[in-house]
């Protein structure tokens, strides 16, 4: 005779529960770290740091563009003075593995759940990432010498990359700036061709 | 069990509330942005505006973004930092007297200002260093 008293109470610390929850998640604040800076931002920085010698500001600059354009992004701010770029482009962000495994496990809870309830046209939802954003800001500066005067030809370009990513319902799944050491190994790759090229043009 | 109901309606309120701000804000705002600008602001002691503009940028990326818009004449800098989150910072850089420069700067977290004086205290502690000058206080 506890039973059905024992379950309402239950339904009710879940639905507090739940409803706390939901209070707390809705009023997302921002991390105290934010500003701070991370433990690992120098191996962060020297992965997006090169040194190119024999080069202005300026025509390091341009090969840069020309490396952007290389890759598909547009140009969306350019400050020259500050040696500063800023580009993006948007791009498919389907990645086949994911689907494959979302796919897979859906279907799996689908046949479970159907086993378990009787209920044939149980369906699970699938989202998989469709469309994505990447952003990338070029910052060069003029390299300095050991007494800390600007080194002639000699500059420092340091590149920060971030994306953000939506699903097939168009809700926001990641926010990330990216921090993979291959993607920055083959934008500077890419970059050395562009310079030799352009001191070539020159 | 009858007790538990005003405890839900009193969550549901709250949940259905949000994180709206309440109108007193309008009135709390006059002292709030004397207090902000403590925050926001610090004199360094210099005259070179193109110089302190790239040790901002040169923290910002330090610090995880990737810029906006950059602009030497007006001197500004916004940046755009996505880590789970997304916070976007403008900092701005104009001659102060004869010696100094005053760097503010003001970052805005979904759809409202930042009024965290850690948040602002770490970002010229961050400043600071590639500055290789002091932040001071300004009054």
């Amino acid at each position: 005779m506890h039973a059905p008293g024992a379950t309402r109470h239950g339904l009710m610390s879940a639905t507090l529960i739940a409803l706390a929850c939901l209070f707390v998640g809705g009023c997302q604040t921002l991390p105290d770290t934010a500003m701070e800076l991370p433990p690992d931002s120098l191996k962060l920085r020297q992965l997006q740091t090169r040194k190119v010698e024999g080069i202005d500001e300026k025509a390091l600059l341009a090969a840069t563009v020309g490396v952007l354009q290389d890759l598909g992004f547009n140009i969306d701010e350019s400050e020259t003075q500050l040696g500063v770029i800023v580009a993006s482009k948007k791009r498919s962000a389907v990645d086949t593995a994911d689907i494959a495994s979302s796919a897979l496990g859906s279907l799996l809870v689908g046949m479970l759940g159907a086993l378990l309830s009787g209920d044939h046209e149980s369906e699970g939802d699938i989202n998989f990432d469709v469309t994505q954003k990447i952003r990338i800001s070029v910052v060069t500066r003029p390299a300095l010498d050991s007494s800390g005067q600007p080194r002639e030809g000699a500059q420092v370009i340091r590149v920060t990359i971030q994306r953000m990513v939506w699903d097939d319902e168009g809700n926001l799944t990641h926010a990330e700036s990216i921090e993979d050491p291959k993607v920055y190994q083959k934008f500077f790759d890419r970059l050395s061709k562009s310079i030799f090229l352009e001191l070539q043009a020159e | 069990m009858r007790v538990r109901y005003p405890v839900l309606a009193f969550l549901g309120a709250a949940l259905l509330s949000g994180c709206v701000s309440s109108i007193d804000q309008v009135t709390k705002s006059d002292q709030g942005a004397v207090q902000m600008r403590s925050y926001q602001e610090r004199a360094f002691d210099t005259t070179d505006k193109e110089q302190t503009l790239r040790s901002v940028i040169a923290t910002l990326q330090d610090l995880n973004f990737v810029l906006d818009k950059a602009d030497l004449d007006l001197g500004m800098v916004t940046a755009t930092k996505l880590s789970g989150y997304q916070l976007r910072i403008t900092v701005t850089v104009r001659p102060r007297g004869d010696a100094q420069v005053l760097v503010r700067a003001n970052a805005g977290y979904e759809e409202e200002v930042v009024k965290d004086l850690k948040f602002y205290r770490d970002f010229f502690t961050a400043l600071e260093k590639a500055m290789f000058l002091t932040a001071h206080e300004v009054d």
